[in-house]
């Protein structure tokens, strides 16, 4: 088990699997075959992120360095928000960039029953340490525990 | 940190301007505060540039949201220009292909640009990823503060332009024009335009402009590079090819990293005012030769099924061309026809400008010369045409690194694009 301590962008507390991309995750490439096509499971239709691509990210915790590509980036983590195909909650071992943010912040100023807590800042050694499948725990103060 | 409001602003945040106004204004300062801006700056240019053009299915709630406004009377306090559409009945598409575009995919369109005119849509023609491109009309001057979205367009306004504008998400640039106000952070500050990089070019022939844009972007990610050596290859002044050039090389850097803003020395407008002082202390080094470039280009995945699959069509114009660029594309795919003796292209070919720009093509003689060659001019978003599944399986082929980065479409070089589609030898 271990700890790691991030900048709290979206509070929230959450229990779920890990899913890791290490390299940025391109969000209009990953989401917009899952949102067009009525996938629930928001299948990754990313085929230059061998880390995700055919994975189902619903649910789970969302391990990444930050998201790269369209600057529709935003207003499409918000439109999977507002369908509930969003990530448990999204975990960026680096400072969170433009786009992710302002997804985030859509989110929560624009969709009432929805909640994906968004940590930000928790370093290298977190994507380093962070493998698909270990259990991920979100706590309020943007405390995130890995377990195996 | 929580954001000094002014008392205008505050205002609207408490509600003075209505709840969905009051909304808006905590979006635009919810987004600010995370990134530490400590107030917001009026958006100072003309017009405002979006990057949502297309009626998707799948953005439901993003029209909802624009119902939402226009039904408490919050609009635009700018007109706007807006990306290319992404339909065309020019573009080949074959029947299984425009059934998934109009009964699947887009068939909110007509709905969502009734929505953007009464949002502040600047015109009919207003559809394009150029919008700064003088025939288009939307060129902000230096200095000036925007809200734009699209990386394309953005990273040039700030590199090429001078003005001020972050990577702003689609939205966001929405509600940074209606609200009047856009925080003040990263590429708005003098210290967010610093350099963190020195590239140094060091080839022996001029770069290819997407090949170059690409190689500085997946190495510098977010940060501001200064490139020193690449005005041998454009010169000094901001004339129509340098222009042109750095568009395309500006897209590449923007979608195969996540670039803002350029400097190029003794050509770009603040490497020229302020030079080499726009380097940050402990800049780290880049250096590029034609080695360096075979070396990116060569670590392109093919993702085509068939990797020797005969290309069943090209694009060129992600971002729209240039209409120095249509002009002169025209004259190469001639001479390249009379070298390789065939009378028109070999492959499907579609290049792309915006609809002012072909306009003002069309009222030239070249516009008939490009039409005898059996080119296909066209307005379209060649990125949404390759979100179809079925365009997606296909084998085509783009000299633009933005659309190789997002789609399935292979790049080759300027040369190599026109060898394939007049059929000639490269």
């Amino acid at each position: 088990m271990k700890q790691f301590k991030g900048r709290v962008i979206a509070e929230g507390e959450v229990k779920a699997p890990a899913l890791v991309s290490h390299g940025g995750l391109n969000t209009l490439a990953s989401f917009q075959k899952a949102l067009q096509f009525g996938d629930k499971k928001a299948t990754c239709g990313d085929q230059n992120n061998p880390d995700l691509y055919g994975k189902q990210m619903v649910g789970t915790a969302l391990c990444l360095p930050q998201t790269i590509g369209s600057t529709t980036g935003g207003l499409v983590l918000y439109c999977a928000c507002a369908m509930k195909r969003q990530p448990a909650c999204m975990l960026f071992s680096k400072p969170i960039d433009s786009l992710a943010a302002a997804g985030a912040v859509l989110a929560d100023v624009w969709v009432d029953d929805v909640t994906m807590p968004v940590i930000d800042s928790l370093g290298d050694e977190f994507l380093d340490y962070v493998k698909d499948g270990m259990t991920i725990t979100v706590d309020i103060d943007g405390t995130v525990t890995v377990e195996e | 940190m929580a954001m000094l409001l002014n008392e205008e602003q505050q205002a609207i945040l408490n509600g003075s301007k209505g709840e969905t106004m009051a909304k808006v204004m905590k979006t635009m300062v919810k987004y600010g505060e995370i990134f530490g801006a400590e107030r917001m700056v009026p958006v100072t240019s003309k017009y405002n540039h979006l990057v949502t053009s297309f009626g998707l299915k799948a953005m439901t709630a993003v029209y909802e949201l624009m119902d939402q406004l226009l039904e408490a009377g919050v609009t635009s306090g700018q007109k706007f220009t807006v990306d290319p559409r992404p339909i065309d009945k020019n573009v080949p598409a074959n029947l299984l292909q425009k059934a998934i575009f109009n009964l699947a995919m887009y068939t909110k369109q007509e709905e969502y640009e009734e929505q953007l005119k009464k949002l502040g849509l600047l015109s009919d023609s207003s559809f394009t990823c150029t919008c700064y491109m003088d025939e288009v009309g939307n060129k902000p001057k230096y200095g000036e503060v925007l809200s734009w979205a699209e990386s394309s367009a953005v990273v040039y306004a700030n590199s090429v332009l001078g003005a001020r504008c972050n990577r702003n998400s689609g939205i966001i640039d929405l509600m940074g024009s209606i609200v009047g106000y856009v925080p003040e952070f990263g590429l708005l500050t003098e210290e967010g335009r610093r350099a963190k990089w020195v590239v140094r070019i060091h080839t022996e022939k001029k770069p290819e402009a997407q090949l170059l844009g690409s190689a500085i972007g997946m190495k510098v990610m977010e940060d501001v590079p200064y490139v020193i050596g690449l005005d041998k290859w454009l010169g000094n002044e901001l004339d129509d090819a340098a222009c042109t050039y750095l568009k395309d090389f500006g897209a590449a850097t923007a979608s195969n990293g996540a670039v803002g803003l350029y400097h190029i020395d003794g050509l770009t407008p603040e490497a020229k005012q302020f030079g080499q002082s726009l380097i940050l202390d402990g800049a780290q080094e880049y250096v590029i030769d034609d080695a360096e470039l075979e070396r990116v280009k060569a670590s392109y995945p093919v993702i085509w099924k068939n990797k020797d699959a005969k290309p069943k069509l090209c694009f060129m114009g992600c971002p729209h061309m240039s209409l120095e660029q249509l002009k002169t594309w025209t004259v190469r795919v001639e001479e390249g026809l009379k070298a390789s003796g065939n009378k028109k292209v070999v492959i499907p070919t579609v290049f792309t400008a915006s609809p002012a720009v072909l306009e003002a093509f069309g009222k030239t003689e070249f516009r008939d010369r490009l039409k005898a060659t059996g080119v296909i001019t066209s307005y379209i978003c060649p990125l949404m045409y390759m979100n179809n599944p079925l365009c997606k399986s296909m084998p085509v082929i783009t000299s633009s690194n933005k659309l190789r980065t997002y789609t399935s479409a292979r790049y080759y070089t300027d040369d190599e694009i026109l060898a394939e589609i007049t059929g000639g030898k490269n």
